[in-house]
């Protein structure tokens, strides 16, 4: 493989990353039944505290864990309003996804555009001297090893594990979770509240390295809703949910590359709109009606695989609250 | 009993107000301000004149078209995020009008204010049927709707539409005087027409809503979908002329922006208008007679946060600060009056206020 190749295929993987990580996030805190809709605010939120609690104190790291804390907490208001004072979710989520972004912007004005620490890749060692593989997944940040671990995990984990089995029941029969004696409440905070620091690690992936550095207006604006629309195109499932991702990346990386090639003159402002465009088109091509239609044009051996491909069930008690009295 | 509830409505009414006030406090002070500067400052941006009492309504105008037509689409169960996209294709198809026919006034401004409508109209009902029949949250192709529109208009300010003297992104040329909204006075710069016509739009949706069969329709459609139409009401028609109908409202809220505020067309022009449209309506929980009194004070910190930048150096997304921040707040003390009051159960029927009526789809559960 020539070394440009390399070299776009691994900067896919590297600026996937955050949409992985927060849409694994999102994912999680879906499986269990709450919708946190304020993905957008909390990555730009958090993007911003990861960068000035990093740059203010010298030290990633605790840029990282600031982020987390951050996006956390906005969860947390997203869980306590639902689940102790019966607000709807969805009014929450999006009331806090506009406060996010309009409070980074607000209080992040004075480190706008200004150099600050960055997380520099870390090949591991045997594994990134495989040819081609090495250069484009194992030579990248710690925040995209993280990320597979967290693909990898969050499966095994929801699959392969009891307790992965009543996080997914809370999420489709919490009356039936309740009556086995789970804690249907308890595990909805507590996995909202690991979404949420998973929203806030993918924003100070972006501020730290992605698109390092904080600006007005934020690069990563918009991205949240795409990293939602992800979870619904991967069905809930950890490793489609890695798939869209990538798969995003790739086309968005596909039309800068088009973008760049001489001869070919595609304005640059309707290149803009591309992701959106793909957003509608991966949600038309999970849905149920459109499925159903696109089946009936397919020859019949390929209908059931594309039928199971594509299909795409929410988790049944999505959104729904549940009272055990 | 009576009393004692009554008092504790007031008190539940405005503690919020106050908590939201305090936190906006407490933010400005972490940047270095001065809380009293800015909120006086606010004040008087808004209310110094008759000037900016005129930039207040010219906000006001705009967004309580949007919230009315958000009312609509909450009524019908619909989350229409989409509203934004509404308005900057609304002022797009007005802009294109005012930019192609030379015609007397009498008969341009009616030619841009219809064709607003319908681009705010084709813009919703394309997420509405993205919705009913194509099984595409409303909420995601609603965003992604918005953003498609800013670059709808982007690309026409950048290239067909550009002015004369070449490249710019900023805005097309200034309209001619024949397409714009004239003002009122020099000193009131506000148009009386478009003043009537949202007078008389809140009037047609409280009584659309209120007493008509299709009014009815929606709520019965929004309330339950499924039972709605096993009773026999077409749900998806009734969905769809929502959004048609909030799309009409925006798109006559975006012809406003670019025949009037701006008098020409320029990027990202509905301005956030929209997205405060669903604050508003989320806070009166779509009860339409307040929409034009909350929308006025929505305005007012809106337009009077306008020179916070020049005066005080502060940020101007201040203003959505403090609005999202009292939204918040009341969602939050609303739930914890209805907590609050169903633990003291004597008085629950006195102090529980209706519920907020919103749409029940969580949008990762599909189009229908």
């Amino acid at each position: 493989m020539d070394t440009q190749l390399i070299n776009t295929l691994s900067s896919i993987v590297a600026n996937a990353t955050p949409l992985v990580i927060a849409a694994i996030g999102e994912t999680l805190t879906e499986r269990v039944g709450v919708t946190n809709l304020s993905l957008n605010g909390s990555l730009v939120f958090s993007a911003m505290i990861g960068f000035v609690a990093a740059y203010t104190s010298g030290s990633v790291f605790i840029g990282i864990g600031a982020a987390m804390l951050a996006s956390l907490i906005i969860a947390m208001i997203i869980a306590v309003a639902d689940i102790e004072l019966k607000q709807d979710q969805v009014a929450i989520g999006f009331v806090l996804t506009l406060l996010g972004a309009d409070l980074a912007q607000f209080l992040g004005v004075s480190y706008s555009r200004i150099p600050g620490p960055q997380i520099l890749s870390t090949p591991i060692p045997v594994l990134s001297s495989i040819p081609a593989i090495g250069e484009i997944f194992f030579n990248q940040s710690i925040l995209v090893y993280i990320s597979y671990l967290l693909v990898f995990g969050s499966s095994y984990w929801m699959f392969r594990t009891r307790r992965g089995l009543a996080l997914r029941a809370v999420g489709e029969r919490p009356e039936a979770a309740f009556a086995r004696g789970t804690n249907v409440n308890r595990l909805r905070y507590f996995y909202t509240a690991l979404g949420g620091a998973l929203v806030g690690l993918a924003g100070a992936s972006y501020s730290l390295s992605v698109k390092a550095g904080w600006s007005t207006p934020p690069s990563m604006d918009g991205d949240g809703w795409i990293a939602l629309a992800i979870v619904i195109f991967g069905g809930w499932h950890p490793f489609r949910v890695v798939l869209g991702a990538y798969l995003f990346a790739g086309l968005r990386s596909l039309s800068s590359v088009i973008q760049r090639t001489p001869g070919v003159s595609v304005n640059v402002v309707l290149l803009n709109g591309v992701p959106w465009a793909l957003m509608i088109i991966t949600l038309l091509l999970v849905s149920s009606g459109a499925i159903e239609r696109l089946l009936t044009v397919l020859p019949r051996p390929v209908q059931k695989w594309t039928r199971n491909f594509l299909r795409s069930d929410p988790p049944a008690a999505i959104g729904t609250r549940f009272e055990s009295d | 009993m009576k009393n004692r509830s009554a008092g504790w409505q007031v008190v539940l009414t405005i503690l919020p107000i106050v908590v939201s006030l305090l936190i906006t406090a407490v933010l400005v002070m972490a940047v270095g301000a001065d809380p009293r500067a800015v909120f006086e400052k606010i004040w008087e941006g808004a209310f110094r004149d008759s000037n900016t009492v005129g930039q207040v309504i010219n906000f006001w105008i705009p967004l309580t078209l949007a919230s009315l037509g958000l009312i609509v689409t909450f009524t019908a169960g619909l989350w229409n995020i989409g509203v934004e996209g509404q308005m900057t294709i609304g002022a797009v198809f007005a802009s294109w009008a005012a930019l192609s026919f030379s015609l007397p006034p009498v008969l341009l401004i009616p030619v841009e204010i219809l064709l607003a409508m319908l681009g705010g109209a084709l813009w919703a009902t394309l997420c509405g049927v993205l919705k009913t029949h194509l099984g595409v949250h409303e909420i995601f192709s609603g965003v992604a709707l918005n953003f498609l529109a800013n670059v709808v208009s982007l690309f026409l300010i950048s290239g067909p539409w550009q002015p004369p003297e070449g490249g710019s992104v900023r805005a097309t040329p200034p309209f001619s005087e024949n397409a714009l909204l004239p003002p009122f006075s020099e000193t009131f710069p506000v148009n009386l027409l478009m003043l009537i016509l949202v007078v008389v739009a809140v009037a047609a949706v409280i009584v659309a809503l209120r007493g008509t069969r299709w009014g009815l329709q929606l709520k019965a459609t929004g309330k339950n979908a499924r039972s709605a139409l096993l009773l026999g009401v077409p749900t998806n028609r009734s969905a769809l002329s929502a959004f048609a109908v909030c799309g009409v409202m925006a798109g006559l809220a975006g012809a406003y922006r670019v025949l009037f505020t701006y008098a020409s067309l320029r990027p990202l022009v509905s301005g956030g208008i929209g997205f405060l449209g669903l604050l508003v309506v989320l806070l009166v929980s779509i009860r339409a007679i307040w929409v034009p009194f909350v929308t006025f004070a929505f305005a007012a910190i809106l337009s009077g946060s306008g020179r916070l930048k020049i005066a005080l150096q502060l940020d101007a997304s201040l203003a959505g600060v403090l609005q999202e921040v009292l939204v918040l707040t009341v969602m939050l003390f609303n739930g914890l009056r209805t907590r609050l009051s169903r633990s003291s159960t004597a008085a629950s029927e006195d102090i529980n206020p209706t519920p907020t009526d919103l749409p029940a789809s969580a949008p990762g559960s599909g189009g229908r």
